[in-house]
């Protein structure tokens, strides 16, 4: 753990646009982690109950409107928090783990599982996610646990082929060496030695991938694939409101969609900056 | 020349595995990451119809008996039979709607080509200056932009509030072009049908404005770095010194030399431009592969879901295929 301590002192000390940028990604994240928190506490109403009169316009009562069954929208979206942070942290975590692992192992050891292994990898990041995705979640159906794992399996590859390539030429250092001449064996090496130096990368990756992976999940939603009614989510509330565009009932699509797209940004900007701070070397110019 | 002919040679012969292995993923996710007769009936079917349909779809079978029917069949170039509605070969279906998806994806990837490669220019040529950093911002923005949301908007916007555009189709339904292309623009051209013409670009504008707005960011990005290190090299210099106005500089000397990234950029972009025309096809009912995808999906009609999820699969294939012989005509040093 104290290389990450290392890292985010580094963060502070570098340059001053990639500190704005994290700050400013990092206030958006904690906002809307503070709104999953505390859901049950700061939502002015139960966000599946049916409360007022439905299709009203934002007023003082319900600052974003209410829906077509008169859920409160605005408690709708607090509530929707969750299931997007919890299905996009869930599914990114997964794919790393499985990720990573399959990297270490087939870029230290090689040969023909190595090669096999990145030519389905590789067929696989080939392959348009959104559309890998809406396979898997076809074939498993709806669900919470269902949605993490159709988007997990879409973001291995990236995972994988990122370690993959890392470990190539680390496994070359020569300190790598020195530790096979003292005699440690395969599973320190690439523990031990290997995977600490590849920790900045896979942060920045992680959070990069998290913004995706929001992107796929509202996607999904969207699509009918996601998780099932009457649970709180930004994706779905954003179709259940496409009915109504036809008469102009404005506040039932902008509030949910617009979240999606904040919540995005927060951690492409907290990726970009984390990557101006950890990776000083693969700055851009 | 030669040397060109045996990289297209070999380009083709490494095809065949990522085919092979796409083939393989797709079937392996058809069938053994869920059921696929519980996918198609449900949980609380009668057994004996679920007895039958497995014996019908030939699930009754040892797995790896499954896979060589699945992939044999492929080989004929058989998809298969639509489970639902007459029972339509599946590459019938598909050859109907994938005209559709090609004149949005056509028409929003040179959008975003637009938008993108002027923006990058414009943020390069201001570099460091306000202009660049609002720029660059909207290129992440239009990134996270969720393309059902944004397309909603310019819905509401142009299509409810102002009336001057439709929301959703292709065509208005009484002035269908004959079908010679299956592009609706192209067909009404070549049938002298102005009508439908003006009908099918006022259908198409707000969907590839969509889908080309949001990839537009990755060109702006990529645009903007490669001019930033063609603008700071010694040729450009010599022309400033020679007092040549700065649009030609930027648009005729170093454009040109910047430009090699973007046409990279554009071949990898292709996976994403197919999964973005999923979700902008179903925001305006626009009748192409992801609606059609989707439809199936909850008719769950598993044959052609299957025959859909190959054919993306060929197709993601065939076009990196294509790109790559591409770059070995324009750029010699590919032809290793």
């Amino acid at each position: 753990m104290a290389g990450l301590v290392e890292h985010v002192g580094a963060i502070f000390s570098r340059r001053r646009a990639g500190r704005y940028t994290i700050i400013a990604g990092g206030l958006i994240v904690s906002t809307v982690f503070f709104m999953a928190l505390f859901a049950d506490i700061i939502s002015p109403y139960n966000p599946i109950d049916f409360v007022a009169p439905p299709l009203q316009p934002p007023n003082k009562n319900f600052l974003m409107g209410t829906d077509a069954l008169g859920r409160d929208i605005l408690s709708r979206i607090i509530h929707g928090s969750r299931t997007v942070l919890t299905v996009a942290l869930a599914s990114s975590i997964l794919s790393m783990l499985v990720g990573v692992t399959l990297g270490l192992f087939s870029g230290y050891s090689g040969g023909y599982m190595d090669r096999l292994l990145s030519l389905i990898m590789d067929s696989m990041y080939a392959f348009p996610g959104l559309i890998l995705a809406i396979t898997i979640a076809a074939i498993l159906g709806q669900g919470l646990y269902n949605m993490i794992i159709a988007i997990a399996v879409v973001y291995i590859p990236t995972y994988f082929r990122m370690t993959r390539g890392q470990v190539l030429s680390l496994k070359e250092q020569l300190y790598v060496e020195a530790a096979k001449a003292i005699g440690a064996d395969t599973k320190t090496i690439m523990f031990k030695y290997i995977l600490p130096n590849l920790a900045s990368t896979i942060i920045v990756v992680f959070t990069l991938n998290i913004a995706d992976a929001i992107l796929t999940e509202a996607g999904l939603s969207f699509l009918g694939l996601g998780i099932s009614p009457p649970t709180p989510d930004w994706g779905f509330d954003l179709k259940a409101g496409q009915s109504f565009l036809i008469s102009g009932y404005w506040w039932l699509i902008t509030f949910p969609g617009l979240m999606v797209i904040i919540l995005t940004i927060g951690f492409s900007l907290l990726g970009e900056g984390l990557n101006e701070a950890l990776n000083p070397r693969l700055r851009k110019r | 020349m030669a040397s060109l002919r045996a990289y297209i040679i070999t380009r083709i012969l490494l095809t065949i595995p990522m085919v092979f292995i796409l083939l393989t993923i797709v079937f392996f996710i058809m069938r053994a990451v869920g059921d696929p007769v519980t996918a198609i009936v449900g949980a609380h079917a009668p057994p004996e119809q679920v007895v039958r349909l497995r014996e019908e779809l030939g699930l009754n079978k040892p797995l790896i008996y499954q896979y060589f029917d699945y992939i044999i069949q492929l080989l004929r170039g058989d998809l298969g039979r639509s489970l639902i509605w007459g029972k339509r070969p599946v590459i019938a279906e598909i050859l109907d709607h994938f005209p559709a998806t090609v004149e949005l994806t056509i028409s929003a990837f040179i959008i975003s080509i637009i938008i993108g490669v002027f923006l990058g220019v414009f943020s390069a040529s201001s570099y460091g200056k306000p202009l660049d950093h609002t720029i660059r911002f909207a290129g992440i923005v239009t990134y996270a932009l969720f393309i059902p949301w944004f397309g909603m908007m310019l819905q509401l916007i142009f299509g409810v509030y102002l009336g001057w555009l439709p929301i959703g189709g292709r065509i208005d339904p009484k002035m269908y072009p004959a079908t010679i292309t299956g592009l609706y623009v192209l067909d009404s051209i070549l049938t002298w049908n102005f009508e439908a013409l003006k009908s099918s670009i006022l259908h198409l504008i707000l969907p590839s404005i969509t889908l080309g707005i949001v990839l537009s960011g990755v060109y702006i990005r990529i645009t903007r770095s490669s001019m930033i290190e063609v603008l700071r090299q010694d040729f450009i210099i010599a022309a400033k010194a020679r007092g040549l106005p700065d649009r030609i500089i930027v648009f005729k000397h170093a454009l040109k030399n910047a430009f090699i990234p973007v046409l990279t950029m554009m071949g990898l972009q292709f996976a994403i431009l197919l999964a973005g025309a999923v979700l902008t096809e179903t925001t305006f009912s626009w009748p192409g592969m992801g609606t059609f995808l989707l439809e199936r999906i909850q008719y769950r009609d598993f044959t052609t879901v299957q025959g859909t999820i190959v054919f993306f699969a060929l197709l993601v294939a065939f076009v990196s295929l294509v790109v790559d012989i591409f770059y070995a005509f324009l750029d010699p040093r590919v032809r290793y």
